[in-house]
């Protein structure tokens, strides 16, 4: 039997990575969690945290971490440096009108470290 | 409800749809007046075959897609990809696929397109023999091609060319082969094939022409072609190009009318012997010609929509209209991506027609251009371009609207005047609404510039997105820019390139800004100018901005870098990076090439001397960085700056050192140079070269800045490039001493940094340049802005505050921390993957 309002506590499980301070201001940082790579990245004005899938859709490169992020019409994201293929770290979803989108995950922070639900 | 069936999902009947849905607006939607349904072979929905191409230069597949799968779902078409139609019953009036499904129709729009015509030559079934046509077809020739070493390409027309620069970039020794006497042999008279020949030499293509393959060689792969005159040609990889065939199967075996050599025959509205059934793009036969061109497809594909809308009472009032009709189409067309301007519109020939020819030939640096004008001088007919084709859009605006020619007809052949003040753009304004400027849309200047004013559209993007214009083929997208620039100045508005959505400002303004209140971080800056967070656009543009003002150190400012500079080293595939060390002026000392080589071997990088007169090492991955630059550092180098929008190398010749012709040391003067402006942050990268005399073996002339030894001193040449779009540099300055030139240079560089728009290199930031290079000249030399002093005292305050950013990252431990693939652990990335290749190693494919 599945309910119908499936929380996020029931079907994910939180990882804590690493300290607050071990990610850049306004910058990406890769944490590994098993075998995954995950994208993690802080928008210190607003003082979000987000997290995403490491991997680059458009040529299954190992980068997301290491794009700018930035918004786009208030939308924030990130822009891998490859090619500039832009995604919205909210939805994951692609911002260029291509079809292929990232996977995105919640972020959590307590006693000053970095959790991610996966 | 009228059942429509569109047998082909290519460009034609994807257009099809679209201009349907244009045309029964709002019908469409409201309860079953219709139905359309959509079979297409190919395993995807329709793609832009024109830029195929595209695919080689790694634009992926998907990003060539017409529209997504969604969008046929979103407009309740139903799309059948991978189906291919095998029998229509005209009776029952259904068509059946191979998948044994049955449809039935109540009009029936065939869009078959073509297929690649194969000649019968004996051996033609061996292995690595290809021909053009599809995203499948170019995925073989791509895994074929990675173990060929010579390519073979039989067609010297549009596409065989187009196939041919595929394969050169694909790093193949690269031959075409034609049986006409000439190239491009529909398009260009002998003249003009003569130098597009020269120049396709000039760029590695070896052409064969009058060439008759009468056999493949080789067992079971393809070995070489055996020629009529029993010539061979050794080739491992064969792609056939050799002209296209309607793929008229279906609509022969149904017995619908069908031309002598192939081809649906249509009517003016395109509709077949059976008036149930309709036929556009490449299967179909008008007039006697197959229209192997999207713009005629497409127009084809509207007269049809138009038609059916009428027909079945679908028509939305919008559209409502006297039914279009198809009357021939001008086969005007600019050849594109093969690193050679072609061009040809109109009537390029005149063989039946009485009139007059003018030509321009400039053999030296590969220029024909050829016009033809009616007998009384009025009106342009038609013409060809090689060499040169910036006039195109321009020469065919005038042919196709029959505009009067000026007295002196000969200055639409002279060289463009590039950068004085000629009004290439105002030129469009001349053009009457009519004037078709997107054929394959079949939009007017009128339909652009009323968009432009009432839908406040303030991009080409916007312009494309809103009018469509410019998604065809691509070739008006220049003249879209022009329409815009000038509506907008017609209503008084200042065209003004802001940075982006975060910045109403120019690049230029919030260097300014940034000048005078001096805010040294990007938080600074987009609280002060901006809003919202900033994104991948100007995000570097502030970064480099900083950079030029204050020469900090921009590994300080990470976060806005773009990952070259962040990392200062160039990612590469996979994720690596590669690591270029300066050798000012190409000169090594045989210690530090032996120290190069202990470091790529203990860290096993690949190594390559670049075109810049240095040497790379490849394939560093992140957290050995600081490590490599450490060791590089004690062997007494540092950074070259090959990731930074900054100055690269400085080349140069051995010159008087050495040389027997030399008049100069060249050498000298280029470290010196080199060493002055290294590490100079600006708008875009900045090269430049030394010679020791004018036989120019630094290729000084192709830089930014450029320095030419004479008996008396130096020459400066600027604003020249290499890159896509060359362009050579222009004399500033003659017989100076070094002090001068570098007081020039100087004062040159620091009005580029503050002017030129983000990614602007000095070339074209010189082509928009309000009165050219005679401008510039007065403000370097004559001081005409009075602001030499201020820009030599910048550059010095800049060269005082150099410092080697590889060094500034090794010495810290706060930066260093941040060279790591995870944060939370200190492991690499364990998905790099590396092969080898002539005993070196590279990154895995993508
Ligand atoms: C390594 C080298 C090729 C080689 O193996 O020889 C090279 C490699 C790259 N070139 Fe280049 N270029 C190299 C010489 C050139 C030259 C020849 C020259 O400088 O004499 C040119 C044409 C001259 C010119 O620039 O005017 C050249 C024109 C380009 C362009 C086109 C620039 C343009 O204005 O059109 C780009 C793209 C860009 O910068 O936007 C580019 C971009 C690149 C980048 C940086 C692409 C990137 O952003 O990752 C490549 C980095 C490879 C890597 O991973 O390290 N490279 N590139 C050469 C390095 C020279 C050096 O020592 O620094
Ligand atoms: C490499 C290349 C470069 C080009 N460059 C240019 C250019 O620069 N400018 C220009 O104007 N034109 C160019 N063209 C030509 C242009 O692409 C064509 O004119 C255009 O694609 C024609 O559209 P079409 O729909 O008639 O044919 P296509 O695009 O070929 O579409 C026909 C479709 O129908 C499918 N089909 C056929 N039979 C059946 C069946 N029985 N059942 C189901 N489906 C079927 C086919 O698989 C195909 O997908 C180029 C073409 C190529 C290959
Ligand atoms: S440019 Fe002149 S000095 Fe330099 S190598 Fe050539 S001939 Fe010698
Ligand atoms: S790999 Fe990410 S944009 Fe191409």
């Amino acid at each position: 039997m599945v309910s119908q309002n499936i929380s996020i506590e029931n079907t994910r499980q939180w990882y804590r990575t690493a300290p607050v301070t071990a990610f850049p201001a306004d910058g990406g940082g890769c944490v590994k969690i098993g075998e995954r790579q995950i994208a993690v990245f802080h928008f210190k004005a607003t003082g979000e945290w987000y997290a995403c899938q490491n991997m680059c859709p458009h040529k299954a490169q190992m980068i997301l971490a290491r794009g700018l992020i930035g918004d786009c019409q208030g939308e924030p994201k990130v822009a891998c440096p490859f090619h500039k293929k832009t995604f919205s770290l909210k939805t994951g979803q692609n911002l260029n009108g291509e079809e292929y989108a990232i996977e995105t995950y919640p972020v959590r922070v307590e006693d000053g470290f970095v959790y991610i639900a996966l | 409800m009228t059942n429509i069936v569109v047998v082909g999902n290519g460009m034609a009947g994807f257009k099809f749809c679209e201009k349907l849905l244009a045309r029964t607006e709002g019908i469409a939607t409201d309860g079953g007046r219709f139905s359309l349904t959509v079979f297409g072979e190919e395993p995807r929905p329709a793609y832009d075959r024109v830029h195929l191409s595209a695919y080689f230069s790694g634009t992926p597949a998907d990003e060539l897609t017409l529209a997504p799968a969604g969008w046929y779902a979103d407009h309740g078409i139903r799309l059948f990809t991978g189906e291919c139609v095998v029998q229509i019953d005209r009776d029952a009036r259904t068509v059946t696929t191979h998948s044994g499904r049955c449809v039935p129709y109540d009009v029936l729009v065939m869009a078959t397109g073509s297929a690649p015509f194969v000649p019968s030559v004996p051996g033609i079934h061996k292995d690595g023999i290809f021909v053009y046509r599809t995203i499948e077809d170019l995925e073989a020739i791509t895994n074929w091609g990675r173990q060929a070493t010579r390519a073979a390409v039989i067609g010297g027309g549009l596409l065989g060319l187009e196939a041919a620069k595929a394969a050169l970039d694909m790093g193949l020794e690269t031959h075409v082969v034609e049986f006409a006497p000439r190239l491009m042999p529909r398009q260009l008279d002998s003249a003009g094939a003569g130098i597009l020949k020269a120049k396709m030499e000039a760029i590695g293509v070896s052409i064969h022409l009058s060439k008759n393959t009468t056999h493949f060689e080789g067992y079971d792969r393809v070995a070489g072609l055996r020629f009529a005159d029993d010539t061979v040609l050794d080739a491992d990889m064969v792609i056939i190009s050799a002209g296209i065939k309607p793929r008229d199967e279906l609509a022969r075996k149904i017995g619908l009318a069908i031309g002598p050599r192939g081809g649906i025959v249509v009517n003016d509205a395109m509709q077949t012997s059976d008036p149930a059934i309709y036929a556009v793009g490449e299967c179909a036969l008008h007039g006697g010609m197959i229209y192997g061109l999207v713009a005629p497809a497409y127009e084809m594909a509207d007269v049809v929509a138009s038609a059916i809308a009428k027909h079945a009472d679908l028509e939305s009032e919008r559209a409502a209209g006297p039914t279009k009709l198809f009357t021939g189409f001008d086969m005007s067309t600019k050849l594109k991506l093969i690193g050679v301007d072609v061009a040809s519109f109109g009537d390029p020939f005149c063989e039946t027609t009485k009139h007059r020819s003018l030509v321009w030939e400039d053999r030296l640096n590969g220029i024909y251009k050829r016009v033809n004008i009616s007998e009384d001088g009025k009106y342009l007919l038609g013409g060809i371009l090689v060499g040169e084709a910036e006039a195109y859009n321009m020469l065919l605006q005038t042919c196709k609207n029959r505009i009067l020619l000026p007295p002196t007809p000969e200055d639409l052949l002279l060289p463009a005047r590039k950068g004085e003040g000629t009004a290439a753009g105002a030129g469009v304004m001349s053009l009457p609404d009519e004037a078709l400027i997107c054929s394959c849309e079949g939009i007017s200047k009128g339909d652009i510039c009323s968009s432009i004013t009432e839908k406040e559209l303030g991009d080409v993007a916007a312009i494309k997105k809103c009018t469509k214009a410019g998604t065809g083929c691509g070739g008006c997208v220049p003249m879209l820019g022009d329409l815009l620039t000038e509506t907008l100045k017609a209503q008084g508005k200042i065209v003004r390139k802001v940075l982006c959505e975060h910045f109403d400002h120019t690049r230029q303004e919030l260097y300014d800004l940034v000048r005078i209140n001096e805010e040294e971080t990007f938080d600074e800056v987009l609280a002060h100018y901006g809003k919202g967070h900033g994104c991948e656009v100007c995000k570097p543009a502030v970064a480099s901005i900083l950079a030029s003002v204050h020469n900090d150190l921009i590994a300080r400012h990470s976060v806005i870098q773009d990952t070259n500079d962040r990392y200062l080293a160039n990612i590469q595939r996979g994720g690596t990076y590669s690591v270029v060390p300066r050798v000012a002026g190409g000169e090594i000392t045989p210690d530090r090439l032996i120290a190069l080589g202990q470091v790529a071997q203990k860290y096993n990088l690949y190594c390559k001397i670049t075109g810049g007169q240095r040497i790379d090492l490849f394939g560093a991955r992140v957290d050995q960085l600081p490590m490599i630059w450490e060791e590089l550092i004690e062997a007494g180098f540092e950074s070259g700056h090959a990731y930074g929008k900054a100055l690269r190398t400085v080349k140069s010749c051995v010159g008087s050192t050495w040389c027997r012709f030399g008049v100069q040391d060249s050498v000298g003067f280029a470290i010196e140079i080199e060493n002055r402006y290294k590490g100079l942050r600006a708008p875009h990268k900045l090269k430049s070269a030394v010679s020791g005399c004018v036989r120019e073996c630094a290729e000084a002339q192709s830089k930014d800045f450029g320095i030419i030894a004479t008996e008396k001193g130096w020459n400066l040449y600027v604003c020249g490039n290499g890159g896509a779009k060359p362009q050579h540099a222009q004399l500033l300055a003659s017989d100076i001493d070094r002090e001068t030139c570098i007081r020039y240079i100087d004062r040159f560089l620091m009005f580029y940094i503050k002017t030129a728009e983000p990614l602007a290199r000095t070339a074209t930031w010189l082509n928009k340049l309000e009165g050219g290079m005679g401008y510039l000249r007065s403000v370097v030399i004559d001081d005409v802005l009075g602001l030499n002093e201020q820009f030599e005292q910048e550059m010095q305050r800049l060269v005082d505050a150099y410092q080697c950013e590889w060094k500034s990252v090794v010495e810290s431990d706060d930066l260093r921390s941040e060279y790591r693939h995870f944060i939370n652990t200190s492991d690499p990335d364990p998905t790099l993957a590396f092969v080898e290749e002539r005993g070196q190693k590279r990154p895995a494919g993508w």
